[in-house]
């Protein structure tokens, strides 16, 4: 009917020397046509285009889904509002105001609109009380591990549709930062369980909660013996090794993994010091600045997790932990245990029969039996 | 459409929060920026034209560089599509662009079906992505799209109005791709008839229910613009890659006798526009609405065709896995069936030649006994008469040796006379 159009693939490397292509003398403002300046005929304009799509981000908005666990009282509802520097915990929002230990782990998410200089953004912080609060503490991250799958499902579901929206709503977990206790002595089998399992789903970042109780020599040894466990059981937290794309990304990694967990304060409550308005804790003996790097360590999570690598963890969750679960998913749901094509795709395909060349009938006398062959043969 | 959606989705269960201090995410566009940077951009478009129209000139000129295109002859007995991929780069932009020609369009005898190569060549790209989006282990993010963006549809500037040819082809694309219309080698046309032909081109368009791309409005930053030029389409272009002098500097024109006419000058041409609004402006624009329009729309009707349905006769919401699973176990049990059947008949059928076989077998043996019955009736008719011969050779011998032992004393005796005599005669 019509022949097959002929792909040259023709792979020139055009760079700026060879072909005129000059850095624009101006940033094209968008929306005002500038002339081409009196020079300046060999500009295109390719680079508009990054001018473009950050229009098109802002229009859109930004969604992060943050997952915080840690037991009762670790501060995390404080660190929460510390980080966002407004009330986006749940306490601030539930009607009743004493606090209770539930029975059972209860997973609560709670929306915010935020806006910080026309980057406007839909924040979800998922608290989980009841987290290790219990007596019998096994399993507990079951119900953590099943709402983590539940939103990857919720998303697969949405993009398997025929008539799918123009913009599938986001609500799968980008971040889970997970508050160990500041003992000074080691993780808890609840902690390697939990991140054990969990490292796998979703992004983790640990954090060392109430830091402010261990001297800066504890912090140090704490965090050592942390980071030991975690590689002698195979844990690995964000950002993970594997996902490193290149030298640049490593190292800049590397050095974030030296200092992880980060061992932080958090606090809402503003004093004076050294005639600065500052957020921190105040004590007898002293005032905690919590933005103070030489006080904890809040400030580095908060570049890490906000400013410098908010893209990446989004992008880690869509293209790695949400594959790898519809992956799964998709398998699973083909599931025979033999043979499946490996691109279980629309188009069904038939599998090859098991043999119906069985021949059913004894064998006879000799001569008689080498018939029967024959005939199978013709049919 | 797009803000009515953000804002629902905003709204969905989320108060508004006012920060009380700098958080900082407001570096997030900046961060999405870097990574997109870091992974290039990709950029896809298609000119559609007849041959010698002007596309190739028009796309050196458009990107500021060669591309190395031959001219193509006028006798290909069917439109072909040619695409070439080229890595650009402008500051720290890199683009990979593919331009995708139409080779021969036109040029045909019988031009009924010179759409068709077209309309393959755009699903083909979409079926390509559908594929890779509905593979288990996909990669979607390296992936190389070449689903076209753009499509720019060169009209032959005769100065009337558009031919069937252009209105056939333009009416099967305009659910496919955006296209952009722009009339081609526009110096041939005078400025006044120049107007009157745009209008004529547009209400041509409008009457016959062409949808062609519109520049969008929804951003403020560029409705402005994008409405005035809304208003200049189709761009009337001209394209040079050659440099002349004017004035006092060299700037791409094409010379004439009688003049001189510049591509860059707005007065003289609109190509200025074109690439302002297919480059600057909206190049993103483009991309976003061949994903979430054109694709989406060939997806829906794709796995519709495919007997997929999102609602079930019920009117309960049924995932398109669901219905895969639906499909794929009534595909099997039918296979089972069949098979079923076909290994009965073929119990069926050894049976039958295995009692055929007993026959002939049965038989086989009946003859085999007769036979041996008869050959033993005849060995013994045989041995009858052996024996029969055997006493008559034995009655004979003893009859011979009587004989012969008479003739043996019959002798005795007359050799006895003889001697006698014989004795008697000497004496």
């Amino acid at each position: 009917m019509h022949s097959e159009p002929k792909m040259e693939l023709v792979w020139s490397e055009v760079n700026p020397s060879q072909s005129n292509m000059s850095a624009p003398q101006h940033q094209h403002p968008p929306g005002k046509v500038a002339p081409p300046g009196a020079g300046d005929f060999s500009y295109v304009g390719i680079d508009a285009i990054l001018e473009q799509m950050r229009r098109k981000a802002m229009k859109r908005g930004f969604e992060l889904n943050i997952m915080v666990v840690g037991q009762s009282g670790l501060g995390k509802s404080t660190l929460m509002n510390t980080l966002f520097k407004s009330n986006v915990s749940r306490k601030s929002v539930s009607s009743t105001p004493e606090e209770r230990i539930p029975k059972t782990i209860e997973i609560k998410s709670i929306s915010h609109d935020i806006e910080e200089k026309g980057v406007r953004m839909k924040l979800t912080v998922i608290d989980t009380p009841g987290f290790g609060d219990q007596i019998n503490n096994e399993n507990c991250w079951q119900p953590i591990m099943k709402f983590i799958n539940d939103q990857y499902e919720q998303y697969l579901q949405e993009e398997i549709n025929i008539d799918r929206k123009k913009r599938i709503p986001d609500s799968r977990v980008h971040c889970c930062i997970y508050f160990i206790p500041p003992t000074g002595h080691c993780l808890r089998p609840l902690d390697v369980e939990f991140m054990r399992h969990l490292s796998n789903v979703v992004n983790i970042v640990p954090v060392i909660a109430k830091a402010d109780t261990l001297t800066l020599e504890e912090r140090d040894s704490f965090k050592q013996t942390i980071r030991e466990e975690l590689r002698a059981n195979g844990i690995d937290v964000y950002p993970q090794k594997e996902f490193d794309e290149d030298a640049d990304d490593r190292m800049i990694n590397e050095k974030i993994r030296e200092m992880i967990p980060f061992a932080v304060v958090g606090s809402d409550q503003e004093y004076q010091v050294n005639g600065k308005r500052l957020l921190g804790r105040k004590t007898k003996w002293g005032t905690i600045e919590v933005e103070n790097i030489a006080h904890c360590e809040f400030a580095y999570l908060r570049d890490l997790l906000i400013r410098t690598h908010m893209q990446n963890i989004k992008d880690i969750t869509s293209s790695i932990h949400y594959e790898v679960y519809r992956v799964r998913r998709l398998n699973e749901s083909n599931g025979q245990p033999n043979g499946q094509p490996p691109n279980g795709q629309a188009n069904l395909q038939a599998n090859p029969q098991d043999n119906p060349q069985a021949n059913p009938q004894p064998q006879q006398a000799n001569g008689l039996a080498a018939q029967h062959q024959v005939l199978t043969h013709e049919m | 459409m797009a803000s009515s959606d953000v804002a629902q989705q905003l709204d969905n269960s989320a108060r508004p929060l006012s920060l009380s201090g700098h958080v900082g995410f407001d570096s997030l566009p900046d961060q999405l920026v870097n990574k997109s940077t870091c992974q290039g951009f990709c950029f896809n478009i298609l000119c559609i034209g007849e041959t010698g129209i002007g596309k190739s000139t028009l796309m050196d000129t458009l990107f500021n560089t060669n591309f190395e295109n031959c001219e193509s002859s006028h006798f290909e007995p069917q439109v072909k599509l040619r695409a070439q991929t080229y890595d650009l780069q402008e500051t720290n932009v890199r683009l990979r662009l593919t331009v995708v020609n139409t080779v021969g369009f036109g040029d045909q005898m019988n031009k009924h079906d010179s759409f068709q190569p077209v309309v393959g060549y755009i699903d083909r790209q979409y079926e390509t992505y559908l594929q890779e989006e509905l593979k288990i282990k996909r990669s979607l993010h390296n992936y190389h799209d070449s689903r076209l963006h753009a499509c720019l549809y060169f009209i032959s500037p005769s100065g009337h109005s558009l031919k069937s040819l252009d209105l056939v082809t333009m009416k099967k694309l305009d659910s496919k791709v955006n296209i952009i219309p722009v009339i081609a080698k526009a110096d041939t046309i005078s400025k006044s008839e120049l107007h009157k032909f745009k209008i004529k081109i547009m209400s041509e368009l409008v009457s016959n229910g062409v949808q062609i791309y519109q520049f969008p409005l929804d951003d403020e930053t560029v409705a402005k613009v994008n409405t005035t030029m809304n208003g200049h389409l189709p761009f009337a272009v001209v394209g040079s890659t050659e440099e002349v002098l004017v004035g006092n500097k060299m700037v791409k024109a094409r010379q004439y006798p009688w003049g001189v006419v510049q591509v860059e000058n707005e007065s003289h041409c609109d190509f200025v526009k074109l690439r302002e609004m297919l480059i600057c402006i909206n190049m993103e624009d483009l991309r976003e609405q061949t994903h979430t329009r054109h694709y989406e729309l060939y997806r829906r009707c794709k796995l519709e065709e495919m007997g997929f349905k999102d609602t079930d006769p019920e009117s309960k919401p049924v995932s398109l896995q669901e219905t895969y699973e639906a499909k794929r176990t009534e595909f099997l049990q039918d296979l089972q069936r069949r098979e079923e059947e076909m290994r009965q008949l073929f119990v069926q059928r050894v049976k039958e030649k295995e009692s055929e076989l007993k026959d002939a077998e049965r038989e086989l043996q009946g003859r085999f006994e007769q036979l041996k019955r008869l050959h033993a009736e005849e060995r013994n008719v045989l041995e009858e008469k052996r024996r029969v011969l055997e006493e008559d050779q034995s009655s004979f011998n003893k009859r011979r040796a009587a004989a012969q032992l008479l003739q043996a004393q019959s002798l005795n005796v007359n050799g006895k006379k003889d001697k006698d005599r014989k004795n008697s005669g000497f004496m």
